[in-house]
């Protein structure tokens, strides 16, 4: 038997079974072919009520799809041509160039990638930063008076397993990409080898970085700015002991990232597409990612959130974010020294 | 009596089932093949997969022996000695269940400073542990004394009969804690554990080349089929020495204070580490931090898709389950070995990679399904099969074969008999392994999240939204919800465990 009649058989018989069962239907909507789909790698308690704005702006019909950019992507790459994703709306750069890479990416129209600076978005014009994010040094103001000036200073032995990292999250490994690019293979190599025998500390993702400087687990931890603004908002600045260190002087580890969209070739609403991405880098959505998620503001004459460094003071490193593509290379890396 | 021939009546459903769990394995075989040879063997070469794959095995093996050895002991105290509590105790066993893993392993992060290999040890034990309990507690209440008495009038312990004829229930709850952890990520990844998942995982976050993935998949796939075969192994000797319905209930062991005090602060304090702990720490966030909301509409919206989604889960689970189960407990040969063991396939692997399998597969053959109700129900099926089926493959060897045998010497064909006959005895062994599938899929999250309609949300979702976030206390109301209801089937099945132990 061939695999397609194989998995027909073994699919469609259940298919009805589960519906006939009470699967179908119940309190699930049916979306009309009008309705242009948003795959959202970002959080729906960060960018939900964004979309909900722009529905109301734009007067589009939206349906969003929220999850993990990473897995957003892998989704697409399996749905292939028949993606049912319009726009993709990535956390990271690198997520974009994965489907750029793949040539499942529409050229974003001119007169809106033209509002953000180059290094914002793709060399290729399929996609376009939204919001920018720094990446920054978190530590423990009780035990740490000098923070590091540079994540190459961290091999220390004075931080020797007072430092904490996620190399399975996305923004870490855009990180270390940005090192590859800049700094060469074989010194991130070097880093990554000397972090690890430094005794640095693994942990899945940002957040619990975060909460593990402020319980005083860690006296340094590698994040993204926003994490530590949107704690403090949810624990009051008293609830949070730790501070923020911006790293000066082109620093790897000050790389400012972005999130940003694309839409997918295979759209069959490219214009309602163009409309949210117009919105998207419009003065209201941007004045939202500033003042709510405490993210940087892309376009011109959009105040960045108070008590932030402004975003051209940031000294991060000069790299192409379209080459944050090169992904692939830096897992291979992570997985050469062993730490995914 | 165990029989070659297989009835097509069962044969074709079960074929199906066998087809529909070994989707995932196809898709890792084209998702293989595709990256070509040299792909393959440097990402089986590599020193980091032998490493993974030895720490994953290793803390399957101790995690299954730890419950293994606190399931049996529990489910012993509970229906056989005269433990002050028992009845709590029992009921209470099976609750570790509601509290879905991941919250697990965060509440104990966020409380002690415990991660790591022990970390990950205790929180899986804490939550597994059920798997075996249950099973053992049900073939205890079923032992017929008088295998015991005649052990104890030749002059040996009663405790060898017991835990000779014990072994193959305590074996397959066993095995399905092994694929749990083998599968598990997300409370690992809480308590940093690098296992074989998180290279998974991250293979599949790179988004470029799925090829390293997929052959971990299959890597996977094949460790799992090692195991089970080792568990049928233990199977073949003992799995017909259990009587159905023993005739006379089992003598209750009289403790002495000593070691009755010592087993009641044993179980008290397993208790308060598997569901209390959690659950006290789930009231803390309620009440703490300032993220605490409560949309009524939101949650009764996701009370409503999860109870739905997991019901119709565990109904087409247990559809797909019988003629399985049927032909594992009264056939013998290679087909229906085969037929059982394609099942436990889905199970073994993790929730992504499964839900991938199936994007691929719908978008490709069935579109008119995909992000709609019955993928993900399908979905569910997949990934929750074993447990099903090893409920209805003990439930029926608990009816005697001789019954059947009877309605055909009246003129009823295989099948007929098996519907009048078999099933309805077997009926409430197949509505706990239903209760049991429902439990699991209120939990479920990577899969529900790739595959579930557009705009709906479960618990599960809702509470990953919000634990992404960093909002743990806006959390907390969903974390809640979700273990007062998965709670409903967990006391049920708990209670069942008691049944025969009046």
């Amino acid at each position: 038997m061939s695999l397609h009649r194989l998995v027909a058989a073994a699919l469609l018989p259940l298919a009805l079974l589960a519906s006939a069962c009470g699967g179908g239907g119940d309190g699930a909507e049916d979306f009309g072919d009008d309705s242009l789909v948003i795959y959202s790698g970002r959080n729906e308690n960060l960018v939900g009520p964004l979309l909900d704005k722009l529905k109301t702006a734009t007067g589009l019909d939206v349906q969003v799809r929220y999850g993990d950019s990473a897995e957003l992507a892998a989704q697409i790459l399996e749905e292939g041509a028949d993606t049912r994703a319009d726009l993709f709306f990535s956390q990271d750069a690198g997520a974009l160039g994965a489907l750029s890479a793949k040539q499942m990416l529409a050229p974003v129209p001119q007169d809106l990638l033209g509002r953000v600076p180059a290094e914002y978005r793709g060399v290729d014009g399929t996609w376009v930063g939204v919001s920018g994010r720094s990446r920054v040094v978190v530590y423990d103001p009780r035990t740490v008076t000098a923070p590091p000036k540079s994540v190459f200073e961290l091999t220390d032995p004075k931080w020797r397993g007072k430092v904490g990292w996620a190399p399975t999250n996305a923004s870490f490994q855009s990180f270390v990409t940005a090192m590859r690019v800049v700094s060469g293979e074989d010194k991130a190599r070097q880093w990554l080898e000397a972090m690890k025998a430094n005794g640095t500390q693994t942990y899945p993702n940002n957040v619990e970085i975060l909460n593990a400087v402020d319980a005083g687990k860690l006296q340094l931890g590698l994040i993204n700015h926003y994490y530590w603004y949107e704690k403090v908002a949810e624990k009051g600045a008293g609830g949070v002991p730790s501070k923020l260190a911006y790293l000066p002087g082109g620093d790897p580890g000050a790389l400012v990232n972005v999130a940003g969209v694309a839409t997918l070739k295979n759209s069959k609403h490219a214009e309602a597409a163009r409309k949210a991405t117009d919105y998207l880098l419009g003065p209201d959505a941007q004045k939202y990612f500033a003042e709510t998620t405490k993210e940087y503001p892309l376009i011109a004459g959009v105040a960045t959130a108070p008590g932030l460094p402004p975003l051209d003071s940031l000294k991060g490193p000069e790299v192409d974010l379209s080459k944050l593509d090169s992904l692939e290379q830096t897992i291979t890396l992570l997985q050469d020294v062993g730490l995914v | 009596m165990p029989s070659r021939r297989i009835p097509a009546g069962l044969l074709w459903p079960a074929g199906v089932t066998a087809a529909l769990a070994l989707l995932p394995v196809a898709y890792l075989a084209v998702r293989s093949v595709e990256g070509g040879s040299a792909a393959v063997a440097r990402t089986l070469l590599r020193a980091r997969t032998l490493e993974l794959a030895v720490r994953s095995l290793g803390l399957a093996a101790v995690v299954t022996a730890l419950c293994v050895i606190v399931g049996v002991s529990l489910a012993w105290l509970v229906v056989r000695s005269d433990l002050p509590g028992r009845r709590v105790f029992g009921i209470l066993a099976a609750l570790p269940l509601a509290v879905p893993s991941y919250v697990a392993a965060y509440t104990w992060v966020a409380s002690f400073d415990l991660e790591g290999f022990a970390g990950s040890v205790l929180v899986l034990t804490l939550c597994s542990y059920p798997y075996v309990y249950l099973p053992v507690a049900a073939a205890l209440s079923r032992m017929d004394p008088a295998t015991e008495e005649v052990a104890l009038s030749l002059g040996r312990s009663r405790y060898a009969v017991v835990l000779r004829q014990l072994r193959p229930a305590a074996a397959a709850g066993g095995l399905l804690v092994a694929m749990y952890v083998l599968a598990e990520f997300g409370a690992v990844a809480i308590m940093r554990f690098d296992v074989f998942t998180t290279q998974i995982y991250t293979s599949y976050r790179a988004g470029f080349n799925r090829t390293p993935a997929a052959v971990l998949g299959l890597l996977l796939v094949l460790i799992t089929l090692v195991i089970v075969a080792a568990e049928f192994r233990t199977r073949g000797r003992a799995a017909y020495a259990m009587r159905g319905g023993a005739a006379r209930r089992p003598p209750t062991i009289r403790l002495a204070p000593g070691p009755k005090a010592l087993a009641l602060a044993a179980s008290a304090a397993l208790t308060g580490l598997a569901v209390g702990f959690p659950l006290a720490s789930i009231c803390y966030w309620l009440l703490g931090g300032s993220s605490a909301r409560l949309d009524p509409a939101d949650l009764s919206a996701a009370v409503g898709a999860t109870l739905g989604v997991a019901a119709a889960g565990a109904l087409l689970t247990t559809a797909l389950a019988v003629p399985v189960g049927i032909i594992a407990a009264r056939h013998r040969g290679r087909t229906a070995t085969f037929l059982e063991q394609s099942t436990y396939v889905g199970h073994s692997l993790p929730g992504i990679v499964m839900a991938l399998s199936l994007v691929f597969f719908a978008v490709r053959y069935v579109p008119a399904i995909y992000q709609r109700w019955p993928l993900l129900v399908i979905a569910y099926a997949v990934l929750f099969m074993p447990a099903a089926v090893g409920a209805v493959r003990a439930s029926v060897l608990q009816s005697p074969p001789v019954l059947e045998e009877v309605a055909r010497s009246l003129g009823r064909t295989p099948l007929q008999a098996v519907r009048t006959v078999t099933l309805p005895l077997a009926l409430p062994g197949v509505l706990a392994g239903a209760a049991l599938v429902f439990l699991t899929a209120m939990k479920e999250l990577p899969a529900t999240l790739l595959l579930r309609p557009t705009g709906v949300e479960t618990l599960a979702t809702r509470l990953w939204t919000e634990t992404g976030s960093g909002a743990y206390a806006a959390a907390a109301p969903y974390a809640a919800l979700l273990m007062l209801l998965a709670a409903v089937p967990g006391f049920l099945l708990g209670r069942r465990s008691l049944e025969e132990t009046r």
